[in-house]
């Protein structure tokens, strides 16, 4: 018996030898190349916020140096926005998943994934280079004259390892689009495509067209702070502010980088766990599309105090105003599909439950931030640190873990242990609440972002959100064990444990090296749950009675 | 599915079509990349060249027009042979397809070293930004320095994917050569000839905004 | 409001109050849609759990009515957020007409805040109950920002420019002051307190406090030692333009261009003249960057800012006293 126990062979098993995946064009073994990679920055990340959580358990600051906590909130940051956010679902789940859910054998452009992996581990290099040196003390943000004139830290290192990564990202989504545009299979149209591909899709328009801007800015930053060049110092008639424009015009597109794929997990579980075609299948498409053109639209609120003119502020506060909406409809659309649908609390869908809750707080106090009045009082206090905590953490991590857990048998072709995988789901949404809610309480009385000393009277607050880290940190902590436990230990998983409908749940577990043994010829819609049965065969399923 | 296919087609692809139109597509994606790319430099060139008209045009005012002029005529040159050498791919024409792109190469090393020798003139007259930097005019002074800065980030980033399409070329060529391309196979001929046409369009927009807004500078007065 | 609200700052301002009411109705309208969606979602996964192993759900998965309904009804609720919220941004962008303006500048780590009658703090800004209050700000290195949650107000303090925010304290006492943009090292230890007095304790501490005048009398006194009189007079075939009543005005330009005469302009004019020459005038102002400080700026503006139009003479007049 081979070691992923099935006779035939599969992706997995079909090679041997170190070579074979760093060389590999198998858009499956990419996916788990960008496991390992994603893992490991998630993992160095995650230290780092556990260390800023520490020094915050008391009002002085104690226990590291002033540098060293503004090096470790920056590093921070860094690993997790451009190593772990961004990366991490269209890297493992989508170059997994997007090719077999069309139909097809692989991507585009095979050599050119296999190419942006290497470019995102050799960003993600130089960037630990850098944090080797000691990191940098800039934020994630880097924002001049501090970072370009003033910093003592390693701007240049980091600075080249983010622009670099960004390469990766652009190639990823470009590939994506190729693929998803010119290699489905006879008969899925653009309307019977998974949820999961539309959502992809949009990410990758951002990559595409968002990513280049970051890339130009960093690498005018680095020139500055190499050459003095002057473009972002006032003293040379530059300006900082433009730095800023700049910066945001891609970052915060990004945000939606982040999310977009993450929702497009969503609405697979969703679907899988209530056995139900999601509610609304067009208006969550095109919302995904909506997100990611208004996106664009929106930079300036992360200026409203910035010394840009209230106009440009009341502008892109109305702009901000209206990109909530998709997000919206879609959680209307997510929450109506339980109606009649047969839910099943299986660990993914703890994790969609999760995520519909969390993401409502985290995207309602974004609606918050967009208004001008609320947000010249907490902009850059942790009110904010809140908010996208709540999004990136409570929406995006939570849909990874989700995906990672209901693809998992068809991956790796073996069950984790169900009784952890809710364990660790609830310990995630019970840790993750104790320790961001109490920031936004932090927040709107006044403490102030990227400190680690503060007045005596938060502390009641500040050791809350750290026990709320140190539950998280285990809840994060528990699935590294028992999904590795489970390759060897798991239970072996059939073709289609959950009972899904979806391409990927007719191919074997894990799937052959050219995805399906026989051409898929698609005749149904998408989530096709209540039709005729269809799939593995077999009498119509019991439908619910209304 | 056929298998019955030239050595071409990838196998991940069903039919050579669905493979061109697939690079096709994937070239004028990563264009569009490259588009958003130099914008963030337009957008900022934009911005400083409002802000102190007067700084940018005395600056402009010091860069050689007719050695930008050449470069520029040298530009469109290559890209009318290299839309003479994706002609002659389509049409199986292998020896005009490689003296074809023989010239497209060699005017491009032409204007990268056209732009050395302005580079060097740049370096010795003190203009490059940075500890040495040093603008004549009393009147304009550091204020040309972001000028100069911009100018050596735009050129220089042009020539950098100067570069990088003549490295492409050259790789092109060599498919050439060894007589991969005719006209039932021509889509690498026909998309590099994308890549270098965008290329010749930056630089179709580089030139007027950093060489012709100070034509008729007098400075100081 | 008479009693302090749990998790919200003192409302120590005139625009406190305004801000907490949008924040409760924020808070209101999210806890709302919240629950109203967690409660779906939970009535209805309890609801409609799976009761046997091979249960599908039902076949509705469209509505249109509800999609419009679902949509109509978020974009009416952000847009009287938006407006509610532009409303209060606003006001706080506006100072009262009688607003009394104080100076800030900050620098790694720390705050230099000045009255209007010339005295100097650290960290500290003393001002009276009830006046509202200006602050023109710029920093001397890097990006702060000036923030007082007890207010309510906040505004980033850049390099190079002058940005300015206003309040009006309508409770004595003392209030926290902190930077708000990372600066480095020190960013959090860069704090102190806004303390407000009864008008006359304020006149009190103002007069206990030793002072080299105010800034306008030190910008005078600048003006001279600078010897700007020499070009700067309201005479024919004067080498610089005058500049009574210049402040707040529109200026013509040599290239066309027409700009008004605010603290930018000015401060501009001091340190790269050449950028903006005036209409009618030659370009040979010298620079004076390097030999006047950020604050030296800041008088010198206050001076020229209380120039009457047409109020040369005292200029040349005062210049010979201080010679």
């Amino acid at each position: 018996m081979s070691r992923t126990g099935t006779a035939e062979t599969n992706y997995l098993n079909a090679q041997h030898g170190l070579k074979s995946w760093l060389l590999t064009l198998d858009h499956k073994r990419i996916g788990l190349l960008y496991l390992m990679g994603v893992s490991f920055f998630f993992l160095l990340g995650g230290i780092f916020a556990l260390l800023i959580r520490l020094e915050l358990l008391t009002p002085q600051g104690d226990l590291v140096q002033p540098d060293t906590y503004n090096r470790l909130f920056s590093m921070h940051g860094i690993m997790m926005v451009f190593f772990f956010l961004i990366p991490a679902i269209p890297g493992v789940l989508g170059n997994f998943l997007i090719p077999i859910m069309i139909g097809t054998r692989d991507v585009a452009f095979p050599r050119l994934n296999l190419a942006s992996w290497y470019i995102f581990m050799a960003g993600g290099s130089i960037t630990l280079l850098g944090v080797l040196a000691g990191g940098v003390d800039t934020g994630w943000t880097f924002y001049p004259p501090y970072s370009s004139l003033y910093s003592a830290t390693n701007v240049l290192t980091v600075g080249i390892g983010v622009f670099v990564n960004g390469f990766s990202s652009i190639l990823t989504g470009l590939n994506f689009m190729v693929t998803i545009h010119r290699m489905r299979a006879p008969g899925m149209t653009w309307f019977r495509l998974p949820l999961f591909v539309w959502g992809h899709y949009a990410t990758s328009f951002i990559n595409v067209l968002g990513t280049p801007v970051i890339a130009i800015t960093l690498l005018l930053l680095v020139l500055e702070r190499a050459f003095h060049l002057g473009i972002f110092d006032a003293t040379k008639g530059g300006d900082p502010v433009l730095f800023q424009h700049l910066f945001w015009f891609y970052s915060h597109p990004a945000v939606y980088i982040m999310i977009l794929p993450s929702m497009a997990v969503i609405s697979e579980l969703i679907a899988a766990f209530t056995r139900k075609r999601v509610f609304g299948y067009h208006f969550v498409a095109f919302s995904s599309i909506g997100i990611a053109v208004l996106g664009f639209l929106v930079w300036g609120h992360h200026m409203f105090v910035s010394g840009q003119s209230v106009y440009a502020g009341t502008a892109f506060s109305l702009l901000t105003m209206l990109v909530a909406i998709p997000s919206a409809i879609k959680v209307f659309n997510w929450s109506f599909t339980l109606y009649q649908g047969s839910v099943s609390f299986d660990t993914p869908m703890l994790y969609a439950l999760g995520f519909i809750g969390l993401f409502m707080i985290g995207g309602l106090t974004g609606v918050f931030l967009g208004t001008l009045g609320f947000d010249i009082h907490v902009h850059d206090t942790y009110f904010v640190v809140a908010h996208f905590h709540y999004v990136m953490v409570g929406g995006t991590i939570m849909g990874y873990l989700g995906g990672l857990h209901y693809w998992w048998p068809k991956i790796t072709g073996r069950t984790y242990p169900e009784f952890w995988g809710r364990m660790s789901a609830m310990l995630v949404f019970v840790g993750f609440n104790l320790t961001f809610f109490p920031q936004f309480l932090l927040g709107y009385m006044g403490m102030p972002r990227r400190y680690h000393a503060y007045p005596e009277e938060w502390q009641v607050l500040n050791v809350l959100s750290t026990a709320g880290a140190s539950v998280l940190g285990l809840g994060f902590l528990l699935p590294l064990g028992y999904l590795l436990w489970s390759l060897k230990y798991g239970k072996l998983a059939g073709k289609n444990p959950w009972g899904a409908k979806g391409l990927e749940w007719t191919t074997d577990s894990p799937p052959p090296t050219e995805n399906f043994r026989d051409a898929p010829v698609v005749s149904e819609e998408a989530y096709d749950y209540a039709g005729a049965g269809h799939g593995d065969g077999g009498a119509p399923a019991p439908a619910r009675a209304h | 599915m056929s298998h019955g296919h030239s050595s071409a087609l990838a196998h991940h692809f069903d039919s050579l079509e669905q493979q061109r139109e697939a690079s096709t597509l994937g070239m004028w994606l990563f264009l569009v990349q490259e588009v958003m790319f130099f914008g963030g430099l337009f957008m900022t060139y934009m911005l400083y060249r409002w802000r102190d008209p007067e700084a940018f045009a005395a600056g402009s005012h010091d860069l050689n027009i007719t050695l930008g002029l050449l470069n520029t005529v040298v530009l469109i040159a290559s890209s009318l042979t290299m839309a003479m050498a994706v002609h002659s791919a389509q049409t199986s024409r292998r020896r005009p397809l490689i003296g074809y792109l023989t010239a497209t190469g060699v005017l491009g090393l032409a204007f990268l070293v056209v732009k050395y020798f302005e580079y060097s003139a740049k370096w010795e007259h003190h203009l490059v930004p940075g500890p040495l930097f040093h603008f004549s005019e009393p009147a304009i002074g550091g204020r040309a320095e972001v000028f100069f800065s911009l100018y050596f980030a735009m050129t220089g980033m042009h020539a950098l994917h100067m570069v990088i399409g003549i490295a492409l070329l050259a790789w092109i060529l060599r498919g050439a050569v060894r007589g991969r391309f005719d006209a039932s196979y021509y889509n690498p001929v026909e998309n590099f000839g994308l890549y270098w046409h965008f290329v010749d369009i930056v630089w179709i927009f580089l030139f007027p905004m950093l060489y012709l807004i100070g034509r008729h500078y007098h400075g100081g007065a | 409001m008479p009693f302090k609200i749990p998790f919200m700052p003192e409302q120590a301002s005139s625009m406190a109050g305004e801000v907490d009411a949008l924040t409760l109705y924020l808070v209101a309208m999210a806890s709302f849609f919240t629950v109203l969606v967690a409660a779906m979602v939970i009535y209805f996964a309890i609801r409609y759990r799976r009761r046997s192993p091979d249960e599908v759900g039902g076949s509705f998965d469209n509505s249109a009515l509800l999609e419009i309904t679902w949509t109509v009804i978020p974009v009416l609720i952000v847009l009287f957020t938006f407006v509610w919220g532009a409303r209060v941004a606003f006001r706080l962008y506006r100072p009262p007409a009688d607003a009394v303006q104080y100076y800030v500048t900050g620098k790694q780590w720390m705050w230099k805040t000045q009255h209007p009658t010339g005295q100097r703090e650290i960290n500290e800004l003393h001002v009276p109950l009830g006046q509202p209050v200006k602050l023109l700000m710029t920093s001397e290195d890097v990006i702060h920002s000036f923030f007082v949650p007890a207010f309510r107000v906040k505004a980033d303090v850049l390099p190079g420019r002058y940005t300015s925010l206003w309040f009006t304290p309508t409770k004595t006492g003392r209030f926290h002051l902190f930077c708000a943009e990372y600066c480095g090292a020190e960013h959090s230890r860069m704090i102190g307190w806004v303390t407000v007095m009864e008008p006359e304790e304020y006149q009190a501490w103002l007069a206990s406090v030793p002072t080299q005048g105010s800034p306008t009398a030190a910008g005078e006194r600048l003006f001279a030692q600078l010897a700007c009189h020499t070009c700067h007079q309201d005479a024919a075939g004067a080498k610089g333009p005058a500049l009574g009543g210049l402040y707040g005005r529109p200026v013509a330009l040599a290239d066309g261009r027409t700009v008004l005469a605010d603290e930018s302009y000015l401060r501009e004019s001091i340190l790269n003249p050449a950028a903006k020459v005036v209409a009618g005038y030659e370009a040979v102002m010298p620079s004076f960057q390097g030999q006047v400080s950020e604050e030296g700026i800041l008088e010198l503006i206050n001076y020229v800012k209380s120039l009457p139009a047409g109020g040369s003479a005292s200029v040349a007049a005062a210049s010979e006293g201080a010679l």
